[in-house]
């Protein structure tokens, strides 16, 4: 365990050294997690306004409030594995991953963990000025308080296990962009991101009811929002902790027969 | 007898590749029917290294040398043979295995490339939890071996091909590995690097008793480090020994320079004269008649100074090689 530790200071060190050689292209990443939240909260607001007002229960400082906040749990949960992944299996950066007595996850926990926290403090402030513009309407239970820390670190882990999962695709095919895409397009409906997903048709709410996508993303922000009774909330951590579980068996599995796949056809 | 560190046998490894041929009506076949081709990368090579030994692992290009280092340090499955290392199935890619063996790729880089070396030197004592005052002592070793000192600072990228070579080296010499897999090191590199590096990897062995497994181009690398040579060609082994036996074994000549007065003696008589300038003269001679042949010299001409030498590495190698192409 100490050892892992300092595994983790360690990639923080690098992490933060990196970011900080390529400030301006931060700026920008951080500014695209900005502005496509912003981008849906103007376009709901103004489909509230013309609609009397709402949309569902969703009235227009409600669609603030639920913006704002997926904006930073998306960023809390956000990862970059599946575009990276690639790159290392068709550049052989791999090999060296294999060579290192370590399981290479730790250290792309501990580098999205890292930015992350460096990156943390600006989108705060973002989101400060956001709800200064917008005067969301937030104001939960501190039960819901309580509840949504758990839900931000199992969506965290749901999304970060499940897409290293997938981002092992590239084991076995050098046409993973084919599948991140279709990937992304179900994150974006599914997991909220789009719009609440209480606000969909009958069937997309099933499907996300299904899938992995609103643990991800939807569930913690519709928890701080206070639209869940406690038994929902409560229901919806279990079906969380379920697929962290579902993600570390397939994430092994996939790893195994991945690396099976690499070391046999050549590195 | 102490049990091998690197021990082979009949290690073999098959790659099945398509086979797409030119033209419109074979991509339309390749389409329907993918054609599958099978390569054997290495075709059942043996060999044994003892524990503190440095091998020269030469072949020409595409001889299997890679492959074979791959499949030693873990990163490929065999198809068929057997291999451990210090007594370890390398594919298991045990950590106890792991922690004692090193690659070195001198066309790849583990480095991280937008900032010091000193950071991913940090990183690597945390990935092989190397204790503080062992890691000060040895990257300080390193540092006054490599002469590393002023590049521990600079990103990587700004870093020249050599400098970059000899973190590279350091970074993967940092959990002090008794088995060191180098696959070209001193690939890219100007004569001065190289010989640097040379030297290095010679201060390593000697001080840590590391085993050795190098492969290399350049001929200069090998006979400065290693006593021993395993050559490969197409997969097989074509030869394991001393490399004064390789040169003796592949080589029918030998070449004897001598220095006259003049080029107007007739040298043809003597042996192939190879060239002749300001009197001094380099003839080819069959091996086995060096002795009479200088003798001869000597006693006819008015002979002022006279070497006879092996012919260069190069040729020995080339010689081999060629031998194993038929």
């Amino acid at each position: 365990m100490k050892g892992l530790a300092e595994l983790y200071i360690q990639q923080f060190r690098t992490t933060l050294a990196m970011m900080l050689q390529y400030r301006a292209s931060l700026l920008i990443w951080m500014i695209g997690h900005v502005l496509e939240p912003l981008v849906y909260l103007i376009v709901w607001s103004v489909v509230a306004g013309t609609g009397g007002g709402s949309v569902g229960d969703y009235a227009k400082r409600d669609f603030a409030a639920y913006f704002i906040v997926l904006m930073l749990v998306n960023h809390v949960t956000y990862t970059w594995i599946m575009y990276e992944f690639e790159y290392r299996i068709r550049h052989g950066s791999l090999s060296f991953a294999l060579l290192r007595p370590v399981h290479p996850i730790h250290s792309d926990i501990a580098d999205n963990v890292s930015s992350k926290v460096i990156t943390l403090p600006f989108m705060v402030a973002v989101a400060g000025v956001l709800a200064l513009v917008f005067r969301p309407a937030l104001s939960p239970e501190p039960w819901a308080i309580g509840l949504f820390v758990p839900a931000l670190l199992l969506a965290f882990l749901v999304r970060f296990l499940l897409e290293w999962t997938l981002a092992q695709a590239a084991f076995w095919t050098t046409r993973v962009s084919a599948i991140n895409q279709t990937y992304f397009v179900l994150l974006l409906f599914l997991s909220g991101q789009i719009a609440p997903i209480t606000l969909m048709p009958h069937p997309v709410r099933v499907l996300a009811q299904i899938l992995p996508f609103r643990a991800m993303v939807g569930f913690p922000v519709e928890l701080l929002l206070g639209r869940l009774t406690l038994s929902e909330a409560l229901t919806g951590l279990g079906i969380q902790a379920a697929w962290v579980i579902i993600g570390l068996v397939l994430l092994r599995v996939a790893w195994r027969a991945g690396v099976r796949v690499y070391t046999a056809v050549g590195a | 007898m102490t049990s091998p560190a690197v021990h082979i046998r009949g290690l073999r490894k098959t790659y099945v590749v398509s086979r797409q041929e030119a033209g419109a009506r074979a991509t339309v076949v390749d389409l329907v029917r993918r054609r599958m081709q099978e390569v054997r990368a290495v075709d059942g090579i043996s060999f044994d290294l003892a524990p503190g030994e440095v091998v020269g692992f030469l072949g020409p290009n595409g001889a299997g040398k890679t492959t074979t280092l791959k499949m030693l340090s873990g990163l490929l499955h065999p198809t068929a043979g057997e291999v451990t290392v210090l007594g370890r199935v390398p594919w298991k890619r045990e950590k106890a295995f792991l922690r004692q063996i090193t690659l070195v790729m001198g066309q790849r880089n583990q480095l991280v490339w937008d900032i010091p070396a000193s950071h991913s030197f940090e990183l690597n004592r945390a990935i092989y939890r190397i204790p503080q005052e062992d890691y000060r002592r040895i990257l300080g070793e390193l540092t006054d071996l490599l002469e590393l000192g002023p590049l521990l600072s600079k990103p990587v990228r700004n870093l020249s091909l050599g400098e970059r070579m000899k973190c590279e080296i350091a970074a993967a010499l940092l959990h002090r590995p008794s088995v060191v897999f180098l696959d070209e090191p001193t690939i890219g590199l100007d004569v001065t690097m190289q010989r640097r590096i040379r030297t290095f990897i010679t201060e390593y062995n000697r001080r840590f008793g590391a085993t050795v497994l190098l492969t290399s181009h350049y001929m200069a690398d090998v006979e400065a480090l290693c006593k021993r040579v395993v050559v490969i060609h197409h997969g097989w082994l074509l030869f394991d020994g001393d490399l004064s036996v390789l040169v003796q074994q592949f080589t029918q000549h030998k070449t004897i320079v001598v220095q006259l007065g003049d080029c107007d003696a007739d040298l043809k008589a003597y042996g192939d004269v190879v060239s002749c300038s300001d009197g001094r003269a380099t003839l080819r001679v069959p091996r086995s008649e060096t002795a009479h042949i200088t003798e001869r010299l000597l006693a006819d001409l008015p002979v002022i100074d006279l070497l006879i030498e092996d012919p260069p590495i190069e040729e020995v190698i080339e010689r081999v090689f060629a031998q194993g192409n038929t």
